[in-house]
């Protein structure tokens, strides 16, 4: 417990009079990696924002601790096609932060060769590591992560996720990260939460993903692989309602009815 | 009669100088109407300072504040788009201002020197404000530079990582509130706009980083106002409209050379 980073209770957001976030209870430590997942319009971006400070919850409290250095990767970068901005002038916005600094950090994500490039003119993939290095260069005790892999292909994914882990150990930061697709973060992740408005289940993915050769198998397979089984003792329908098949058993912190 | 000249040289060079990086941002955060409509509400605040008797450059920053204000609060509050809302203020704001200078039929008021400028008649009182005005925003600009340049890439990183990004996002409109009031004189409040952008517009295709770009606008704006002014000098055009007709005319020009790898 002393190793908290961030800690959520009972946090519920209201947008325009529909409940978004319910009674979200959520703790990250030191180290380690949690991750969001959930269907579109589950309120994953909701909470990172709460977490992050940008929305104020209406109800429940968002602890941070005191001093907390956050590293934001944000979901996407739209700047104006007018702004002639290279990928060293964009890290350089992080104050202190020189070309050997920029260079350094891009070479841990593996992007040191588009340092030069303006920023509107590099792929995808290559955006994510720099949106990436720009967390790193705030030497972040926690690192928050809407959709880190959006836009990469696959085997580009798995190496995001490796670079994550990676970077975790080496930094030794809590990681806070929201993701489509379990399959491709479960060997990666220490706690999944999964959210549908409010927290369905959370806990540790299977033991699978300490085996060493299922993480080697990682890279080239992992869609028919890492199949992460949780289970849910209830379903969801389109506007994220809970439908029973069979009566549902309330969890110590659900509160609908 | 060199005077005369020397005044609204000095003048529209000041505020070119000024209106370079600061249109920089009106373009990279896509602010021409609000700056359009800032402009318009001008008049409104020129009215209000003959009625109150303030002096008319406070009365104006006083009044695109103001605008600035109601704009930011009427966003959140109600549903309509900010171009609707941004036309709505800029032309009720303008009528107002028509409406309430009628009123007051004991001040003669020349309504084309404030809609279009009125260079040639800068007094060396009105040097002094334009000067002043221009000299405060550089240096604002320059102080703020990096957190402004941070807030235009990503308003919600700028945030994560500390800045205080609504008291910037402010600023930023206070000072186009003051090069509006100082820009008033020079080209009038109908042709602001064009001073901030057609430079900045002008200087996009050819500048490698923000600060080229916010320079280059600075020079392309400096030699308009030259060549503006040469144009109305020999040929006795109207000093304003012949500055932003010589800007567009840069602009044009700058498709004509290469751009830079």
């Amino acid at each position: 417990m002393s190793d908290a980073l961030i800690r959520l209770q009972d946090v519920a957001v209201r947008f325009g009079g529909q409940d978004v976030l319910q009674d979200v209870n959520l703790q990250l430590n030191a180290g380690e990696i949690v991750t969001l997942i959930g269907p579109n319009g589950a309120g994953k971006t909701t909470l990172v924002r709460s977490v992050l400070g940008l929305i104020k919850p209406d109800r429940g409290q968002v602890w941070r601790k005191p001093k907390l250095s956050i590293g934001y990767m944000p979901q996407k970068l739209s700047i104006d096609a007018t702004l002639p901005l290279s990928v060293l002038r964009f890290l350089r916005l992080v104050p202190g932060v020189d070309r050997a600094r920029a260079l350094a950090a891009l070479e841990e994500v593996g992007a040191a060769r588009v340092i030069d490039s303006p920023l509107q003119s590099i792929s995808g993939g290559e955006l994510q590591r720099v949106l990436l290095a720009r967390a790193l260069l705030r030497k972040p005790q926690l690192l928050v992560l809407d959709e880190p892999v959006q836009g990469v292909d696959v085997a580009g994914q798995a190496e995001l996720y490796r670079l994550i882990t990676k970077l975790r150990e080496r930094y030794g930061c809590g990681v806070l990260m929201v993701s489509h697709d379990l399959h491709l973060v479960m060997s990666t992740t220490d706690q999944v939460v999964c959210l549908n408005h409010h927290v369905c289940c959370s806990g540790h993915p299977e033991q699978v993903s300490g085996d060493p050769a299922f993480i080697e198998l990682f890279g080239q397979d992992a869609k028919s692989l890492a199949v992460y089984h949780h289970h849910h003792d209830h379903a969801h329908d389109l506007h994220g309602s809970v439908v029973t098949g069979k009566p549902h058993v309330h969890g110590p912190n659900c509160k609908h009815s | 009669m060199i005077d005369f000249l020397f005044n609204a040289l000095v003048a529209g060079l000041a505020l070119a100088l000024v209106a370079g990086p600061l249109g920089s941002f009106v373009v990279w955060r896509r602010m021409a109407y609000f700056g359009d409509t800032l402009s318009h509400a001008a008049l409104l605040g020129v009215a209000l300072g003959l009625a109150l008797n303030i002096a008319p450059m406070l009365a104006v920053t006083v009044g695109c504040v103001l605008i600035a204000v109601i704009l930011v609060t009427l966003q959140r509050r109600q549903p309509l788009a900010s171009d609707t809302l941004l036309g709505i203020l800029a032309h009720s704001t303008l009528s107002l201002g028509l409406v309430v200078l009628s009123f007051m039929r004991d001040v003669r008021v020349d309504l084309m020197s404030y809609l279009f400028g009125d260079l040639l008649a800068v007094s060396s009182t009105d040097l002094a404000w334009i000067v002043g005005g221009s000299v405060l925003v550089l240096v604002m600009l320059a102080l703020l530079w990096r957190p402004l340049l941070a807030m235009t890439v990503h308003e919600e990183l700028a945030r994560v990582e500390g800045l205080p990004v609504a008291a910037i996002r402010l600023t930023l409109m206070l000072l186009i509130a003051v090069v509006i009031a100082v820009a008033m004189k020079i080209v009038g409040v109908l042709l602001i706009t064009s001073l901030l952008i057609i430079p900045a517009a002008a200087a996009q295709r050819h500048a490698r980083t923000p600060e080229q770009m916010a320079l280059g606008a600075s020079v392309i704006g400096m030699i308009a106002v030259c060549a503006g002014l040469a144009l109305s000098w020999y040929q006795d055009t109207p000093a304003g409209p012949s500055i932003v007709v010589s800007a567009g005319a840069i602009f044009l020009l700058s498709f004509a050379l290469p751009r830079r790898a």
